[in-house]
């Protein structure tokens, strides 16, 4: 099939972008989005024009390093699809794509289609881990879990910080990445000692970040490859409030974690 | 050259005890005087950068991703293996050492592997203590499933997603000590050369792959732990940024590297569906705990697999290997694979593949047992082929996964250059010539958490090291050859781009030093590779330039190295006569299973650079068996 793409082409953080078109031939349906693209960009180079940038390693939807706006769709129309894992059969022959980067204030293009996500790690290096230097660890069955908890855990630890959630939200909110990795820590009892310093330093990480603020639109889990819940904000938002009034300080002793 | 393992001796359980002690300190106040650079962020890399910052030296950590978080171990599904004995079925470290070496038919260096199997269990300790949610049971402890290559159950879980959780764990670690800076972290960065000065590794040149700066970073040691070479297969399950640049310029720089030909092809992997194909994706080995492994037994069947009756399949490798059935190890279950499908028995398109039929589990357990076990795995499988798993068997085939083979290093993780110290797949240490599902995980986090933290304080209180500075004329030299590098791949000007030199290399290399190697074949190869080598150097087109993000530029630089490794490969592969593990030469076989020549190939071989245009030096490390005793490895 033949496809016509508008794709974002901007050569730095600094330069004015703008949409090229594109024509994409003879295209399989068994093709991956991105060897879709990796045909246009041979194409290109043989036309010598510079080829499109885009973010992508792993290409089976784990590493989260792909990501763009198909369609004002964060990878595109398919529901708990990465881009790298979106075939083109979920098109059809004549289509017309538009393909932007992810658009947000804390995530500055690179080039092209490609943005800086650094803002995420910057969140998990203010508080998104539990301190567990090596060496220090009791055995592993020394801490039951309940499966419930471990599941919902493991539920909320499923993100793969590709940013869609940002990409989605009308206020480039990161809430839920960041409530996501909160819940996660939260719903173990590893995490409790530092349950609740840790939610505020990564929510004003968060703030400082450049993200915005949530007003319950919705659109981050809709958009997430992953199917992140909600539920996480929710987490979240509890246990901000509990925090900030007790100012970070709650001895959490006892608080084996709630389900949320 | 001379290889000197350093590993200890006395009885097996006592060496590594022994040695830590045996190793010099640097006091904790000394410790900050020091700085690391660690080259790669995936399990290796990732829990030794941190290690390492926890215990107070100053590290630098380089990755070419846009975060530490997307190293490809990240991408590891099935689980990781300890020795902890929790399902009582007989487990212990020794069985998971014996496990290991027999796996690895007999050509990993003993100490290491036993070694490896001790410190499995801190392991696990060690994630959940940081919060990975590993899969648990209803009272709260930890759950378990089996893996190729062994009878007991000692593999622990995170869904289909075990390598994720345990990179994320290990990421958290990193960026905490990020966050308190005591990590240095210079994402999108690629290493293009290494530094060496008065025969030791003090430092690389890299790439800022957004701004195009090349820039040298200097330390008191090197350590790498950038992954593995599958890539030069072009089609493999590796992540597509996978390269061997980082250890390709250490073995031009004196770092031997070790049984280059030992490359683990995968059993179970999404056929290739067409050319236009980029990479190729794992199923993983957990599902053949309830996966059956069968094909027609008449040939060219194209009936649907449900029209097939049940007394006209072959489940072969039940058949053939009563005793491990569908958990036979990898090198093993890919072969007969191939054996199967170039017996015209082979199914889906072009007669590449074979079924893994998951019916008789659904039957047993019920479709949401299934589900909850490998829910991500059948949905990735439908949205790449379009069939659903629950309903029609899957079809799968071989695919390249993991290279066993990597820069030579001791058991003290140092390789042949004094102060590189190598990590994680990156070097070849301890899976011998097939490495057993479920071990990648351990030997990387073992590497990053466990080993090097011990052994790098040795190598640092052990040498006088000379301060430097980044005028040292051997900096710049190493500096003007990465410069000269990218300006010479820019200034080509060919009509070829590096990914079509990069499939027409993959091609040659999985044909003659695939799933099966021949003398003729690689003798084939080992003409046809220098010749696509020249052609490249006059015909490859990059466009742009190299003061801006390139992803062209980059490529072409990987592409390259992987011209130089793949024919070091064919001759290592030529050079080994004789079948161990997932290196297999037709002509040494026994019935189709893979023939040693201990006698004469009980060794390492780590090859040694020559110079430009010269043969590499073939040296050899002998390998003794003391515990686990030679004999042909048998899963019947």
């Amino acid at each position: 099939m033949n496809l016509t793409l508008h794709v974002w082409r901007q050569k730095n953080a600094k330069a004015t972008g703008a949409f090229v078109t594109y024509q994409a031939k003879d295209i399989s349906p068994d093709m991956s989005f991105l060897e879709m693209l990796d045909v246009v960009n041979e194409d290109l180079i043989a036309k010598n024009e510079e080829p499109i940038t885009f973010d992508h390693d792993c290409r089976e939807g784990i590493c989260g390093a792909c990501g763009m706006v198909i369609n004002g769709a964060p990878h595109g129309p398919k529901q708990r699809t990465t881009t790298c894992q979106l075939h083109m059969r979920s098109f059809k022959d004549g289509d017309e794509l538009t393909l932007e980067p992810w658009r947000a204030e804390a995530f500055p293009i690179v080039r092209d289609l490609m943005v800086d996500r650094s803002a995420f790690d910057r969140i998990i290096a203010s508080g998104g881990f539990i301190t567990a230097p090596t060496g220090t660890a009791q055995d592993a069955n020394a801490i039951p879990v309940r499966k419930e908890n471990a599941d919902l855990a493991m539920d909320a630890a499923a993100c793969i910080g590709c940013g869609a959630c940002v990409a989605a939200c009308p206020n480039a909110s990161a809430m839920l990445f960041t409530g996501a990795k909160v819940s996660q820590l939260a719903l173990l009892p590893q995490g409790q000692p530092e349950r609740y310093d840790r939610v505020l330093k990564m929510v004003s990480e968060m703030d400082a970040s450049g993200f915005g603020s949530c007003t319950n639109h919705g659109e981050c889990a809709s958009a997430c490859p992953k199917g992140i819940s909600l539920q996480n904000i929710a987490r979240m938002n509890r246990d901000f409030v509990k925090a900030s009034l007790t100012d970070g300080t709650r001895d959490a002793s006892g608080d084996t974690g709630g389900a949320g | 050259m001379e290889l000197r393992s350093n590993a200890p001796t006395g009885p097996i359980e006592q060496r590594w005890d022994k040695h830590r002690f045996d190793m010099k300190l640097v006091n904790p106040a000394n410790k900050r005087k020091y700085s690391i650079i660690m080259v790669g962020s995936g399990l290796a890399g990732g829990s030794g950068a941190a290690t390492l910052a926890e215990l107070g030296y100053n590290v630098s950590c380089f990755c070419y991703q846009d975060s530490p978080r997307r190293a490809h171990s990240i991408a590891a599904q099935g689980g990781i293996n300890a020795a902890k004995n929790y399902r009582n079925d007989g487990d212990s470290i020794y069985r998971l050492f014996y496990d290991t070496v027999k796996g690895g038919d007999f050509r990993a260096r003993e100490s290491n592997v036993y070694r490896l199997a001790q410190v499995s269990v801190n392991i696990i300790d060690q994630m959940v203590a940081q919060g990975v949610p590993f899969a648990r049971e209803y009272g709260g402890l930890l759950d378990n499933r089996s893996f190729g290559g062994a009878q007991v159950s000692r593999t622990f879980y995170a869904r289909g997603q075990t390598g994720q959780q345990l990179l994320l764990g290990a990421y958290q670690q990193l960026e905490r000590q990020i966050g308190l800076g005591k990590v240095k972290m210079y994402p999108r960065h690629e290493m293009l050369e290494l530094i060496t000065i008065d025969g030791r590794a003090r430092g690389i040149v890299t790439r800022d792959m957004t701004t195009g700066k090349v820039e040298s970073h200097l330390a008191d040691a090197v350590c790498l732990a950038t992954g593995g070479y599958g890539n030069v297969f072009y089609l493999s399950t590796n992540a597509k940024g996978c390269n061997t640049t980082a250890n390709w310029r250490a073995y031009k720089k004196g770092a031997a590297f070790a049984n280059p030909c030992y490359t683990q092809i995968h059993p179970t992997c999404i056929p290739v569906s067409g050319d236009h194909q980029s990479k190729l994706t794992l199923m993983s080995e957990s599902l053949r705990n309830d996966g059956r492994v069968w094909v027609p037994k008449k040939k060219g069947d194209t009936r649907k697999p449900a029209d097939i009756p049940e007394d006209e399949r072959d489940y072969y490798l039940e058949r053939k290997y009563p005793s491990f059935g569908n958990l036979a190890p990898r090198d093993i279950a890919s072969r007969a694979a191939k054996e199967a499908c170039d017996d015209g028995r082979g199914v889906g398109p072009g007669g590449k593949g074979v079924y893994l039929d998951f019916a008789d589990a659904i039957k047993r357990l019920g479709s949401h047992a299934i589900a909850e076990k490998y829910g991500n795995l059948f949905e990735m499988y439908e949205r790449i082929t379009d069939e659903n798993p629950y309903k029609q068997p899957m079809r799968i085939y071989p695919a390249v996964h993991y290279t066993m083979g990597g820069l030579w290093v001791d058991y003290n993780l140092q390789s042949t250059i004094p102060g590189l110290h190598v990590l994680g797949e990156a070097n070849f240490s301890d899976h011998g010539a097939n490495r057993l599902g479920a071990s990648a995980l351990m030997q990387g986090l073992a590497d990053g958490y466990f080993i090097i933290p011990y052994t790098i304080g040795h190598y640092l209180a052990s040498n006088k090291l000379e301060k430097i500075t980044t005028d040292h004329p051997e900096v710049k030299k190493a500096e003007a050859a990465v410069t000269d590098r990218i300006n010479k791949f820019l200034s080509i000007n060919g009509k070829r781009s590096p990914t079509s030199f990069h499939r027409e290399l993959g091609k040659i290399m999985w044909e003659y030093c695939g799933m099966a190697r021949n003398d003729a074949g690689l003798k084939t190869a080992l003409e046809k590779i220098p010749a696509l080598r020249e052609e490249f150097w006059k015909d490859v087109k990059v466009l742009g330039d190299g003061f801006s993000l390139n992803q062209s530029l980059e490529m072409a630089g990987r592409v390259a190295d992987f011209l130089e490794l793949g024919e070091l490969m064919c001759l290592d592969a030529l050079e080994r006569k004789e079948s161990a593990g997932g290196h297999y030469r037709t002509e040494y076989q026994d019935e189709g299973e893979a023939k040693r020549d201990d006698a004469n190939f009980c060794h390492v071989a780590a090859w040694e650079y020559a110079g430009e245009g010269k043969k590499p030096i073939r040296n050899i490390e002998p390998l003794d068996f003391e515990y686990v005793h030679l004999a042909t490895r048998s899963y019947k």
